[in-house]
């Protein structure tokens, strides 16, 4: 009984502060004025379908690049035999680590803008021709921001698992003469090919509840729905719609974290 | 001399290049934040100077108000959350629970569950109870956002401590609590330690919360920075954003120390 009462506290305040609150949040997704309705779901269908699109192509496309920029450091932290590279890269990949999302759309927003730090760098040493200097404060200047933003964290997981591996593997296929690509992709990725899926998961989960990001880098339509959520409320007071695009954002990373709570249990009957 | 060039150039301009996407946006901010004047075309700020620093950091100054409020909140977050979890992940790591797993995951859920629809309806909810725009209730919010962290590392924390320390303490008639406070608690400390600047710099760093339960009148850092961004202000958004980048950046390059590799390796397990 005692371990269950120490429990209770804190199982209360999630419970009281994240449960509850979510069960409104479906709950309300079917509440209209005249009893339950499907009317939310079919406006926020209507109104916002390119914003759901937009969304699935940004978080997506941020979390492709994020995987494989993880890999690709992951595997140098591995694989590299340069001392000086290794040190500088490892030095550097992790700063962003726990920078929050919105210093990271500040720091971005000034940096990519067309006469942002980065064109007139790129101008300055002569790479690029003023002409050609453009604003990527559009959708890709959400998925910069992501990827820079998420990138430490999955690098952190797989380079982990990666440094856990055993390393007779990888010296044999060098004896054999693999060349360093050959065993990265055929023996080192898929022996972490689950945590790269973990780190994954958890970055798209991450990348679909920031609001901070698209507000401050885009705020053109379409936009991603957390904006469009934040709008149906501040807006128009409109709980309905705003609670079936949350319905709806939710079951997205729903079969996503369900993919991955799968694998998990397939880990552990092994 | 032409191999030892054609083997360096490539790596260095990779590492070159990585170099300016990861640090281009931080030297951005700084530029910003001390640039008097930045007018297109000039490449680079054309007037230097404080002055910016001086406004934001005078004692009547919003930002000086923002930034203690954001602290206590942070502080009392942190107390919440340890004053739940270090029970609560001492029976997860000690007892033997039937849920354990379930109820680990449960903790978890607050991450992995888009937050904003979560947040819009709190903040339905502590409308009724006239807790919107409160310390306690944005308190309330990110501590149970916090809890992962304090939960899943304080767990660790404790499970990484030998079983047989406690017992050898109660065998020489110690009682529990005793055993507990001066035996396993002490040993556990640093990975408790960990957790907590966890959850304070979670809740220092919390923006959406914030901006559907506290603002406008808990107006917290983030929330401070989203305004003057959103008002063009670029050197007073630079500024508030190195503040809050300030302490990510020094917890990132110091939290190997605090958290030992055989807890780190229990987490979640």
């Amino acid at each position: 009984m005692l371990p269950y009462l120490l429990l209770a506290p804190a199982l209360f305040v999630v419970g009281a502060f994240f449960l509850v609150p979510l069960a409104f949040s479906v709950g309300g997704a079917f509440e209209g004025p005249q009893g339950p309705t499907l009317a939310n779901l079919a406006n926020a269908a209507s109104l916002y379908r390119m914003d759901l699109l937009f969304t699935l192509l940004i978080v997506v496309a941020s979390t492709a690049l994020t995987g494989l920029g993880a890999v690709a450091i992951g595997g140098y932290l591995t694989l590299g035999r340069s001392k000086l590279a290794l040190r500088l890269l490892g030095a550097m990949y992790r700063w962003p680590l726990f920078i929050p999302f919105i210093v990271a759309a500040q720091a971005m927003r000034g940096f990519i803008g067309q006469n942002g730090l980065m064109n007139n760098t790129l101008v300055w040493i002569g790479l690029m021709p003023q002409e050609w200097a453009q604003s990527f404060l559009d959708w890709r200047g959400i998925v910069i921001t992501f990827v820079w933003k998420q990138l430490p964290f999955a690098t952190l997981l797989v380079a982990g698992a990666m440094a856990a591996l055993d390393r007779s593997g990888i010296e044999a296929a060098q004896n054999l003469g693999a060349n360093r690509l050959r065993i990265l992709i055929g023996i080192v990725i898929p022996q972490v090919a689950r945590n790269i899926m973990v780190a994954l998961v958890l970055s798209f989960v991450t990348m679909m509840s920031v609001l901070s990001v698209p507000m401050m880098i885009s705020g053109q339509s379409p936009t991603m729905l957390t904006v469009a959520m934040a709008w149906r409320i501040n807006s128009f007071g409109d709980y309905g719609t705003a609670n079936a695009l949350g319905l709806v954002s939710c079951v997205m990373t729903g079969l996503v974290a369900w993919v991955w709570l799968r694998q998990a249990a397939a880990e552990r009957a092994r | 001399m032409s191999r030892s060039v054609m083997w360096w150039l490539p790596r260095g301009l990779l590492l070159g290049l990585f170099a300016f996407f990861i640090f281009g946006p931080l030297v951005n901010l700084v530029l910003w934040s001390v640039a008097e004047s930045w007018f297109w075309p000039n490449r680079l700020p054309s007037q230097y100077g404080f002055r910016f620093w001086e406004r934001v950091f005078r004692p009547e100054g919003q930002a000086m108000e923002s930034l203690w409020l954001s602290i206590w909140i942070a502080s009392l977050t942190t107390l919440l959350c340890l004053a739940v979890s270090v029970p609560a992940a001492w029976a997860l790591a000690k007892a033997n629970l039937r849920w354990r797993a379930a109820i680990l995951m449960l903790f978890l859920l607050p991450q992995a569950f888009p937050n904003l629809p979560v947040y819009i309806n709190i903040a339905r909810i502590f409308f009724t109870f006239d807790l919107n725009g409160t310390v306690i209730g944005v308190v309330l919010v990110h501590a149970a956002h916090g809890l992962v962290y304090s939960i899943w590392i304080a767990t660790a924390a404790f499970a990484a401590v030998d079983d047989d320390l406690e017992l050898a303490a109660r065998n020489i008639g110690a009682s529990a609590l005793t055993a507990f406070r001066t035996v396993t608690l002490p040993l556990a400390a640093p990975g408790i330690a960990a957790s907590a600047v966890f959850v304070f710099l979670e809740s220092l760093d919390e923006f959406t919360a914030s901006y559907f339960v506290g603002a406008p009148e808990v107006r917290t850092l983030p929330l401070l920075l989203f305004s003057a961004a959103a008002g063009g202000n670029m050197q007073v958004a630079a500024i508030t954003a190195l503040i809050l980048l300030v302490p990510s950046v020094l917890f990132m390059l110091i939290v190997e120390r605090f958290l030992r590799a055989e807890v780190l390796a229990k987490v979640g397990k």
